[in-house]
């Protein structure tokens, strides 16, 4: 198991070298620089001073080596935009969006498998045929679209949910304020990945439901719960698990909308001010960390898979 | 001897595009106290079919029992609801499949498997079952039965994997227990086992066992009784020893010819039914059998033989006098040339 888990990071770091690559010649092709974001009245001697003070006149390979120097010594560099340290302006943002992707997993995964296990049980009838109407309504309906219209429904018209924010925290901190400010980009969140939780969860018990072990079950004379809650459920679940792993990029990507749709002040809102101010430090930190999360989340994927099915123990 | 099962013609159909499709048309038998009885026939005449009948698993399955009886123990279980059929299932009347590699749930250990089997139907505690369970592994025959709880499905090999699913299927005494194919998907060798094995069981628990088989030499192996079924019908049911001796219907006669045999004459061709199976919507008017036979007549294609009684056993077959005596003469005729 630590063979495999040691083998796993080795190939990640492997991994991060090139997206980290990738990311920092992209970045840099983008036309305009952190000065073509400054103020229009900066003049040319200002905006040249500026460049070489940033010592963005080299080339960009000779940057991107100090910048990966400078990274394996845990040195994200300094925000071009406030002079802090990126590192510390993705601490002081990366809690938002942990809560908010840990809440829509919980949300999407629950409610997704209690969804798909239903339409599946009722296979054919009106229960299943709406299910599916609106898993392919949800997978196709644009997240910043749909968020409006529930700013629109909620805020604007109901004044039922605030609009935008994170609500008070610290001292100020109140459950309900908290819930009410969460519930709405959690749910619009949702929508990138639980359609196809619910369509996963669904073909998944379909195909178990036909296996010859169901039929065993119940020549033992299990309660239908028990066929198909322990037994069934227990052997759809081993691919949605895998789904529900490569899913999680798609949630962070998903975040960067819902985020900035929201007001929500996690790292989704701040890699979209960092690339619009061409704030190179900052897009290059946000990057490593959720290509970190990323990693990090299927190798868990991968560790519970191998819990969940017995068949797989040996994949060290 | 009294009967545990009664199968009165029954009918079980599977939903199709136009209504329902009979897999099982009009099938009657029974099964004795401590007897052996064999279903025999080629793949779709109906044997898993009228199995999952008397389970009334059909249901779960897209299909229904639409006409007849199954008395069991003097009960008729098409009567029952869900929970009182739950409580049969498993307890009085077990059932073990045709692949103990699918057959079994391969995300739970053989342990757990066995011990729940209990658990659904006496109460004791985990332990308890599981102590229970060591105990039937070791019955069935499995070494080191405390490690064997504790491993997959998959860490096992054909022949164990049938051995937990006899263990299984034991669990509770039942008082008959349904074979489907149990020895198909295994190699001869492990096929002797398991046939000893279920034989040596049906002693010791005095129990029924109704075998299925499309195998016709497992069948006289194993069984006090054969039944003969061809597309959803009974042909022919004997006791075992006549049906060798002499088979009153040329379907019997046509499987018993197609079995082969050690002493046979080197170089000779192996006799096989010609045709197959008729799919069943778009079975033939009369005998089901008629258009793969060789004493086919007129009547043969235009009207169904009834299943009737004919020296102790039940014959359906238009030319049954016909048929024994033109076997009376062939044997003769071999008797003659022995000489």
């Amino acid at each position: 198991m630590l063979r495999f888990i040691l083998n796993r990071l080795g190939q990640s770091v492997v991994l991060m070298l090139i997206v980290t690559m990738i990311t920092f010649f992209l970045i840099n092709l983008a036309p305009g620089g952190p000065t073509g974001a400054m103020r229009m009245e900066a003049s040319p001697e200002e905006r040249q001073a500026i460049i070489e003070r940033l010592g963005l006149d080299q080339p960009v390979i000779v940057r991107y080596g100090q910048w990966l120097g400078d990274a394996l010594q845990g040195d994200l560099g300094t925000s071009f935009n406030s002079s802090e340290p990126v590192i510390k302006r993705i601490f002081d943002r990366l809690p938002y969006t942990i809560e908010l992707t840990v809440f829509t997993v919980i949300f999407s995964v629950t409610i997704g498998i209690i969804i798909g296990v239903i339409s599946a049980i009722k296979r054919g009838r009106a229960q299943d045929h709406f299910i599916n109407f609106s898993s392919v309504i949800g997978l196709s309906v644009p997240s910043f679209w749909l968020g409006l219209m529930f700013i629109l429904l909620f805020s604007v018209e109901l004044k039922w949910l605030p609009a935008s924010g994170v609500g008070p925290r610290g001292e100020a901190f109140d459950l309900v304020t908290y819930l009410k400010h969460i519930i709405m980009p959690v749910i619009i969140l949702s929508m990138t990945i639980l359609p196809n939780i619910v369509r996963f969860t669904r073909s998944s018990m379909l195909e178990v439901i036909s296996q010859n072990y169901i039929r065993t079950i119940r020549a033992k004379g299990a309660k239908e719960f028990i066929v198909l809650y322990i037994h069934a459920l227990r052997n759809a679940l081993i691919p949605v698990i895998t789904v529900i792993g490569v899913l999680i990029p798609r949630l962070l990507s998903g975040a960067v909308i819902t985020e900035t749709i929201f007001g929500w002040t996690g790292i989704g809102s701040l890699i979209i001010e960092a690339a619009n101010s061409r704030d190179y430090p900052l897009v290059m930190g946000i990057t490593v960390v959720i290509t970190l999360v990323v990693v990090l989340s299927n190798l868990v994927v991968d560790l519970v898979y191998s819990k969940v099915d017995p068949r797989v123990k040996n994949l060290a | 001897m009294a009967k545990i099962l009664e199968v009165k013609n029954l009918v079980t159909g599977y939903r199709g595009k136009d209504g329902f499709i009979k897999a099982v048309d009009g099938v009657s038998f029974d099964i004795e106290k401590g007897e052996t009885v064999c279903i025999v026939g080629e793949s779709g005449s109906g044997k898993s079919v009228t199995s999952m009948s008397i389970m009334r698993l059909v249901e779960y399955e897209n299909g229904q029992i639409l006409d007849g009886e199954i008395i069991f123990n003097g009960e008729d279980l098409t009567t029952k609801n869900a929970e009182q059929m739950r409580k049969i299932r498993g307890s009085k009347v077990s059932m073990i499949f045709q692949e103990p590699l699918t057959a079994l749930n391969p995300v739970f250990t053989v342990g757990k498997q066995i011990s729940e089997s209990i658990l659904f139907h006496q109460k004791m505690t985990k332990q308890e079952a599981l102590i229970k369970a060591e105990e039937l592994l070791s019955l069935v025959g499995l070494s080191e039965p405390k490690t064997r709880l504790k491993q997959y499905p998959h860490e096992l090999s054909g022949g164990m994997r049938q051995r937990v699913m006899i263990a299984m299927a034991l669990a509770t005494n039942p008082e008959l227990l349904i074979a489907d194919e149990p020895t198909t998907a295994l190699d001869v060798t492990i096929e002797a086992q398991i046939l000893e094995l279920l034989r040596k069981l049906r002693e010791q628990n005095d129990m029924s066992i109704m075998l299925i088989t499309h195998d016709i030499g497992v069948a006289v192996e194993m069984s006090h009784r054969i039944i003969i079924m061809y597309a959803g019908k009974v042909m022919e049911i004997s006791e075992t020893s006549d049906i060798i001796r002499k088979p009153y219907h040329p379907y019997t006669k046509a499987l018993l010819e197609s079995v082969p045999t050690m002493d046979g004459e080197r170089g000779t061709e192996l006799k096989s039914i010609k045709g197959s199976i008729p799919s069943l919507n778009q079975l033939p008017k009369g005998c089901r059998f008629a258009p793969r036979c060789p004493l086919a007549t007129e009547q043969c294609h235009s009207q169904e033989p009834p299943l009737v009684a004919k020296d102790n056993r039940q014959v359906a077959c238009w030319h049954v006098d016909k048929f024994i005596n033109q076997a009376d003469t062939e044997q003769g005729r071999e008797g003659d040339y022995v000489e």
